[in-house]
Parts: C-alpha cells; structure tokens; sequence
C-alpha cells in the first residue's frame, strides 16, 4: 500500500484556478439570498395586503355577531359563529388526532423501529401525508356524510383528522428518535418496564419537541378549506350544542376558512370585507401559535 | 463495537523496540495475596459467546467475577469488553438483531433464559454508561426514580435513601442545596456521580461501570476512582476501562479481551507485573491498542 502512494505523490501536481472557486461561491451566495429575501418578500406582501384589507372590518360586531343571513345587509354582521365553528371542529380533530398520532409515533420510534409493521406503516403515513387534503374531504363524505345523510361538524372534524395523523406519526417518531440511545438504555438498566422508560423519561426529554410538534399539526390543519367543502360545509347559524340539526353532530357548521371562500367570491363588497376580516384572523391566529410554540419549545430546551 | 480489527500483534513484536516502563500497581490490592478459588463468585461466565446479526463478537467467554472485588476488563477498541457487559444485565435485549449464547450463572441461575425476569435482574445488576445521562428530572427524582420502581417506601424512608445514596457517591455536598434543580444542570463530574447514586440506591448486587469516566475531566476522574474502591466493600464491581492506570489503581483482578476473547483473566498485580500471554503484554506495555 505504501508503495502505490509513493510514486503518485511523487507526481507533480497541476493547481486548480482559485479565482474561479471564489466566484462560483459568491454566485451561490447571491443566488441564496435572492431565494431567501423573495420568500420573504412574498410573505412580506400576502400578511400586509390581509392586514390592511382585514383590520377595516375588524371591530365589536366581527367578534361577537354571526354570519348575515341576508347577503344585501351592509353592517350589524360579523364571524363570531365561523370562529366558534373553527375552534370546535379543530378543536375535536385535535382531540381525535393528536392521541392516536402520537401512539402511532411512540410505536415507530420506540417498538417497531425496523419491523415488517412499522416499515410499511412508516411508508404509509409518507404517502397519506401527500394525499390532496380535497381526496381527504370526499374519503370523510363517503364515511361520515353518506351513511347518515346530512352534512355535520363531526366530519369536518374526522376529516382534519385524518389529515393530522401521519403528521403528528411522524413527527413524534422523528423527535422520540432524537432522543439520545443513551438514555434510553440507562433508563431500562434501572429494571423500568419499558412503557414506564418511554412515557416518563424518552418522552419527557422530548416533550419541548412533542408539544411543538401537536401546535404544528393543530396549526397545520386550522386553515384547510377543502377538507370542509363535503364535511362541515357552512351555516349562517351559531351552534346550538351538540346534537339536533344544528348541532355539531347533527348538521352542517360555521367555519372560518369555508365562509371565507363563500363571501370572497360573493358580489357583495360587505361580505367581501368579512372575508378579509376572516383572513386576518386565521393568519395571525396561525401565526400566534408558530410564535407560542417557539417559545415554549426554547423554554423546554432545558430539560 | 463490532468491526473494528486490530492488527495482529505477532507482526508487530518486530517493529517496536522501546518498552516503556511498567505501571505502578498500589500495594493494597488483593488481588495477588488471595486465594481465587476459595472466593465466593457473583456471577461465572461459561462458554458465552455474542452475536451482532451474524456477526460475532465474542467467542466462548470464561469468567468468574468475584463478590466484592473490582473487576477491570481491559483491551483495545472493539475487543468486546462492552458487549461482554452488556450481557450482565441483558440491556442487549433492547436491539432485536443482538443475542448471547452460553451460560451466566448468577445466584444459581442462568440470566440468560428465557426465564428470567429482566426488571429484577436490572434491580440486582446496576449499571454505569460512558456518557452522563441524567433523566430529565430534578436530582432528587433522579435518585429516588429506580427506589421508586422497586420498593415501596414512605416519603422520609425515600428521602432518606436518596440522601444516603448520594453520600455514599460523595456528591451530597455538592447538590444537598439543588435537590429540587434538574439533573443535566450539574457538571459532567457532577452528573456522573449523580448517576452512580441513582444506580446505587436501588442497592443492587452487582455495579457495571462501562468507561465511566472516559467523558469527564481528571479530577472528576480521582473523585470517581476513590469512590470505586470505597464501594466494593458493599457491592461487586465491574469496570470497563481504557485508562490501563486506572485499571491498574482500582482493581483486584483484570481481564484482558482481544478480538472477542478472553485473552488472560488474573490477579491485577499478576496481569501488570508479569502477565502469561505476549499479547496482554504487548497490549499493556503501549505497543498496540
């Protein structure tokens, strides 16, 4: 082996142009920064268009009153019943999809690992994850809607569901895998059964992680529009409870995001400016929680 | 662990020429002046051997660890000193491709069937990691975590024990005030130690100590070597190590592992001062490893 590298490093050796590499790497540099300053820029414009347009119609009645049921009224209307509608149908998809997600995650990461099982289960969640969330509304139609008859803010919720499950799988797999091996085997040399190690020491670790990783999903499924079109629909009434036709269960409900598609394509300039108003709120509403979460995972970054 | 080949020693006698001196073994170690056979035995290794999926890292494996002694395993990376303790407590069993054949004989039983309860063979054999690693709790709840677990304890009984455990691993001083802080805020010295309390208040039978101090500074270091000899009074030790001085100052009897076997096992004083086999000679004398 010595040999072979004696004579070729005895080999003059041709130097490459540095000036070259210097302006290949300032042209990746610029071109980076472009990329970075036009993401921003277009952000930048989307949030300041919503908020000039959206703040307008902000006001006591916006928060308070429900959608109008005639769609000529120029005032004395607002989206207090979408609002409501949105945080009980994510709210409830929460509910669903959270806890199973994050046994699903608990289960890749931590017993099927390699196995046959958690394989194809992995591959399945990547694949649902890049499903079209409207594919996700009409699968929760032909399960939630049909077989009952009628529209209900339970299938909009079971469809955001849906929708959060390979996200929050995959995220807690990904965080519970950060977690350093060593812990994990000083944990189980105590003689902790193995269910006691992962619920009070792997995910307590990683709980800044974990927590970001449900706002993120609840975050993620907050603004979808398609998934209600064939599920919760619409309604220019409040929720009267749970059941009954103007229920949650029983018929179809409020929400921001599909009111906002309805009053936006509406010829009417008042209802155009609720949509506005709508628009603001679900973004700074996204937007808050983004903030919350980073600061709750720098906080947990402790431990 | 696996993998990693050291070349033969046989072509190196050749090559090295300087034979650096000796390493000082202390004088109070038993190991030398006492009768091995007449020593009641922890745990007798017999014919073990270890496999990485097909891989295998160790090859009939013979061992008597003897109660209250310091057992030092020696030899260079990737001879299998790890994963001959890691049979110990069968923390093994985490990775599904890992598996030992043979016979460890504990108490009259052989840990290794598929009979025996691995929460109480991990209470009665504790261990000790390379890395530091607190749980992600307060100190206090670190020590009281394996006590927990296993006993049932009124509250002044547990905070009793967690004292105790942490005076006799010579950091109830340095954390009697941050009780209530969390584990990972201590120094590494710190954490370490704060980990040998966590294994020793469950008061196991056996201490695995898997490089402990190879990730923290000298003085801890000393901090932790004192505590080793102080703690084979009460519990039987077994320390991995590649600090061949430290192997020399704390324990009673070496082995030395060599591409998965056990090359020569004795009497620390015999293994340093005149060991039977070229290789552990060569080993500890520098030329390889």
């Amino acid at each position: 082996m010595s040999a072979v590298a004696q004579t070729e490093s005895a080999l003059p050796m041709r130097r490459r142009s540095v000036t070259r590499r210097k302006a290949v790497d300032l042209l990746i540099k610029v071109l980076s920064w472009i990329g970075a300053w036009f993401g921003i820029a277009v952000m930048a414009f989307i949030v300041w268009e919503v908020v000039v347009r959206g703040a307008a119609a902000l006001n006591w009645d916006f928060f308070t009153k429900s959608t109008p049921q005639d769609f000529t009224a120029s005032a004395g209307a607002g989206m207090a019943n979408a609002i409501v509608g949105t945080l009980v149908i994510t709210g409830f998809a929460a509910a669903i999809g959270i806890p199973i997600g994050f046994l699903a995650g608990v289960y890749l990461a931590e017993f099927g690992r390699n196995g046959r099982l958690a394989t194809s289960v992995r591959m399945i969640a990547n694949v649902v994850m890049g499903v079209p969330s409207i594919i996700v509304g009409v699968f929760a139609f032909a399960i939630m809607v049909r077989p009952v008859g009628h529209y209900s803010g339970i299938a909009g919720a079971v469809a955001l569901a849906f929708i959060m499950l390979p996200v929050m799988a995959r995220t807690t797999e990904d965080i519970l895998n950060l977690v350093p091996n060593e812990l994990r085997e000083s944990a189980l040399a105590m003689g902790v059964p193995r269910w006691k190690v992962t619920l009070g020491v792997i995910c307590k670790a990683a709980r800044g992680g974990l927590i970001t990783g449900a706002t993120l999903a609840i975050v993620r499924v907050a603004g979808e529009t398609a998934p209600l079109l064939f599920t919760a629909l619409s309604s220019p009434y409040w929720l009267t409870g749970l059941f009954g036709p103007g229920g949650f269960f029983g018929g179809p409900t409020a929400n921001l995001t599909k009111t906002i598609y309805d009053f936006a394509g509406s010829p009417y300039p008042y209802l155009q400016e609720l949509a506005w108003g709508g628009a603001l709120v679900i973004i700074i509403a996204v937007l808050g929680m983004n903030v919350l979460v980073r600061l709750v995972f720098q906080r947990g970054k402790k431990w | 662990m696996v993998g990693t080949k050291v070349e033969e020693p046989t072509q190196m006698t050749s090559e090295a020429t300087v034979v650096p001196p000796r390493l000082e073994v202390a004088e109070d170690r038993r190991g030398g002046d006492e009768d091995f056979d007449s020593l009641p035995s922890q745990i007798s290794v017999r014919g073990l051997d270890f496999f990485y999926g097909k891989e295998q890292a160790l090859f009939s494996n013979d061992i008597e660890i003897k109660q209250n002694r310091v057992t030092a395993v020696i030899g260079p990376s990737g001879c299998g000193k790890s994963t001959h303790i890691r049979t110990y407590n069968r923390i093994f069993n985490l990775y599904r491709d890992q598996r030992a054949k043979g016979e460890i004989m504990m108490d009259g039983e052989n840990i290794l069937s598929s009979q025996t309860d691995l929460l109480d063979l991990r209470r009665r054999v504790g261990m000790i990691f390379q890395k530091p690693s607190p749980f992600p709790m307060t100190v206090f709840d670190n020590v009281a975590y394996g006590l927990r677990q296993h006993y049932k304890l009124s509250r002044s009984e547990l905070s009793d024990r967690v004292e105790h455990a942490l005076k006799r691993s010579a950091i109830w001083d340095e954390v009697k005030n941050k009780l209530s802080e969390p584990g990972n805020a201590l120094s590494g010295g710190q954490q370490q130690r704060l980990c040998i309390a966590r294994a020793i208040a469950a008061e196991p039978e056996v201490l695995l100590m898997d490089e402990p101090c190879s990730a923290i500074d000298p003085v801890a270091t000393a901090k932790i070597e004192e505590l080793v000899l102080d703690l084979k009074s009460r519990y039987t030790i077994v320390l991995v190590t590649h600090n061949m001085q430290q192997a020399a100052r704390v324990s009673d009897y070496t082995a030395f592992f060599f591409q998965g076997y056990i090359v020569e096992f004795g009497p620390t004083t015999q293994i340093f001062s005149n060991p039977a086999q070229k290789q552990t000679e060569e080993y500890i004398t520098g030329r390889f490893g």
